[in-house]
């Protein structure tokens, strides 16, 4: 990545935070709620171009949000860069020990197998009391490095966090898609064993990414909780994961900024959606995800370009 | 001893509703590679279709075994119904593509049919109570066991055998294990893979509206209850391996007895001990118990 880049992107996320004032607070807790998608999707991009498509990323997205939630309340942290940062630890440390499990797999092992796992997590959060049950648990207000802001001073703060969790995460995205590891993506995906034969281990590779991606989603769950100032199960559901991977669908895994505009149209059409239709939020997001693969697959970007024509296709189609 | 008698019998009655919704899943999987999260549509379908049948059939005092009847017919009409939609409409076109693409359409059809189904029949509960209560209970060692449960059990095991002979003695058998083995070779010998392929799904879709349709009396009928069993039919079918019909008998017995071991003696971790018996039996066979190993291709 280029300097001119780098402050581009600085420019354009500064200028985004000094518009932020004139701007009204919904619509600010709406962008910082796609930021929070965002970070999410951009985790997901780094296991899409290995192939991987995780149906259960909700797992680490609960996980930081509820880190978030549990540590207000049971140990009286209040700062939002040391809750932040303990959400993006305690979601990598969970994928570090699932991971041992998961990155033996690929493919629809992989999706369904974390989607199994996010669903135990799902399980728990619902049966137990101490955690809040299905009525989930309220966030108490942040501080900032012991300012207390409070009233919209608050949104803008959050936005602010938001902001910053956004430049980091792409800048270090970019720098991890960029580097040796991060290429190697395109060839797990299309012949691992010959990445083997290269004398990388694969697993170890996709452990790591998965470690990666999770603290990602930790991040995001810990934005949406301090954002939304609640937690509940739903946030481990499998709709929830849903809701990734059809906005990385939706934008396609080519790049970081798209990510986060792919969330944002995402966050918009959600709004639009349940105010116009509120029985109808899954029909619409079905036929919006069916419509794209079958009628725009360039959207689903490096995992269409994987068919691999056969003999029987003809026969069969 | 009368906790053993309770954990071994309600673990079969679970095990044998288990391996109705999971043979049709792996069965799909196996022929056609596709795992279909629609199944979970089937299911809640055809328990929906099964819970309305009951309501217009058993109020007007007809004879019961008329409404078991009703109930059958109702859940492979609508199986068959779904299922010739979703192959010829919309599986059809994607045919060949990555495995995890078609996984993707089958989400989205399951999204659009979990919205479907509350456009249809709402968003109230419903209770089909009168077949698994009509079928009475009887007392086996101090504990009430119901006829409709052991009638359960034993559509299991007939589907469980009828699906083997199937398989090794028919002439469609011998053909689906040709496509099941490989494809590419069946359909150079003239095997009518695409035809293999409809009527696959067709008998894969009205096993998943059977499964539904079964449990209708047992259960108060809500939406949403097609997602739980979609992500327990994976767990089955994971442990027993894609694609095999006893791997689903297997799994469906081993995920049914650990769940109900747990319910009677750590009740906490009934949903918990599902899934750690999957991840159990994957770190030892990560292809399940029954799979055949895959050739590595370089």
């Amino acid at each position: 990545m280029t300097g001119l880049r780098i402050f581009l992107g600085a420019a354009i996320l500064g200028g985004l935070g000094a518009a932020a004032p004139f701007t009204p607070l919904w619509l600010i807790s709406l962008v910082t709620l796609a930021m929070s998608t965002g970070l999410v999707v951009c985790g997901l991009i780094i296991l899409w171009r290995g192939g991987l498509v995780p149906f259960g990323q909700a797992l680490f997205f609960a996980t930081g949000a509820y880190t978030v939630a549990l540590a207000g309340r049971w140990f009286g942290v209040t700062d939002a860069f040391l809750l932040t940062a303990l959400a993006v630890i305690m979601a990598a440390l969970v994928a570090f020990v699932v991971g041992f499990l998961l990155a033996q797999y690929r493919e629809i092992f992989f999706a369904m197998l974390s989607l199994a796992l996010s669903m135990i997590l799902y399980g728990v959060l619902v049966k137990s009391e101490t955690l809040g049950s299905t009525d989930g648990i309220n966030v108490a207000q942040a501080s900032f490095l012991g300012m207390k802001p409070r009233g919209p001073g608050y949104t803008f703060a959050l936005f602010w966090l938001a902001l910053g969790m956004v430049f980091s995460a792409w800048l270090g995205v970019s720098a991890y898609l960029g580097s040796v590891a991060g290429q190697l993506a395109g060839a797990i995906r299309d012949n691992e064993i010959r990445v083997e034969y290269l004398g990388i281990s694969v697993t170890r590779l996709v452990h790591l990414k998965l470690t990666i991606s999770a603290a990602l989603a930790g991040a995001g769950g810990a934005l949406a909780a301090l954002s939304i100032s609640h937690v509940d199960p739903q946030m481990a559901y499998w709709t929830t994961s849903g809701g990734f991977v059809f906005v990385t669908i939706l934008a396609g895994a080519a790049s970081v900024p798209a990510a986060f505009l792919g969330a944002l149209l995402f966050e918009i059409v959600r709004t639009i959606a349940v105010a116009l239709l509120p029985g109808g939020w899954q029909l619409i997001l079905g036929s919006v995800l069916l419509l794209t693969i079958l009628f725009v697959p360039e959207g689903l970007g490096s995992l269409m370009i994987r068919k691999r024509p056969t003999i029987s296709d003809k026969g069969v189609a | 001893m009368i906790t053993v008698i309770a954990i071994v019998t309600d673990g079969l009655v679970y095990a044998a509703w288990l391996f109705v919704v999971a043979i049709g899943l792996t069965l799909i999987f196996g022929v056609m590679k596709i795992l279909n999260v629609a199944h979970g549509a089937f299911y809640a379908f055809g328990a929906y279709a099964a819970a309305t049948a009951i309501g217009l059939y058993f109020d007007r005092g007809w004879p019961v075994v008329g409404g078991y009847l009703a109930v059958a017919t109702a859940a492979i009409a609508i199986g068959l119904v779904m299922g010739y939609i979703l192959e010829r409409v919309f599986l059809r076109r994607v045919y060949g593509k990555d495995e995890v693409v078609v996984v993707l359409i089958t989400y989205a059809l399951f999204l659009i049919l979990e919205d479907v189904l509350i456009l249809i029949w709402g968003t109230d509960g419903r209770s089909a109570y009168q077949p698994y209560v009509e079928a009475g209970s009887f007392i086996v060692g101090g504990l009430p066991l119901s006829v409709y449960d052991i009638g359960l059990v034993g559509f299991a095991g007939l589907l469980a055998i009828a699906a083997s002979y199937t398989i090794k003695k028919t002439t469609f058998g011998r053909l689906l294990t040709a496509v099941i083995y490989d494809r590419e070779t069946a359909a150079a010998f003239g095997v009518d893979v695409s035809q293999i392929y409809t009527v696959t799904f067709l008998v894969g879709a009205v096993l998943g509206a059977l499964g539904g349709a079964l449990t209708a009396p047992k259960i108060s009928v809500t939406p949403g209850l097609g997602v739980e069993v979609i992500v327990l039919a994976f767990a089955v079918v994971a442990i027993g391996g894609m694609g095999s019909m006893e791997g689903a008998l297997v799994g469906a017995l081993i995920v049914g007895l650990f769940r109900a071991g747990a319910v009677h003696l750590i009740p906490q971790l009934e949903l918990f001990s599902i899934y750690a018996v999957m991840a159990l039996v994957l770190v030892f066979r990560p292809q399940g118990l029954f799979s055949r190993a895959q050739p590595r291709k370089i």
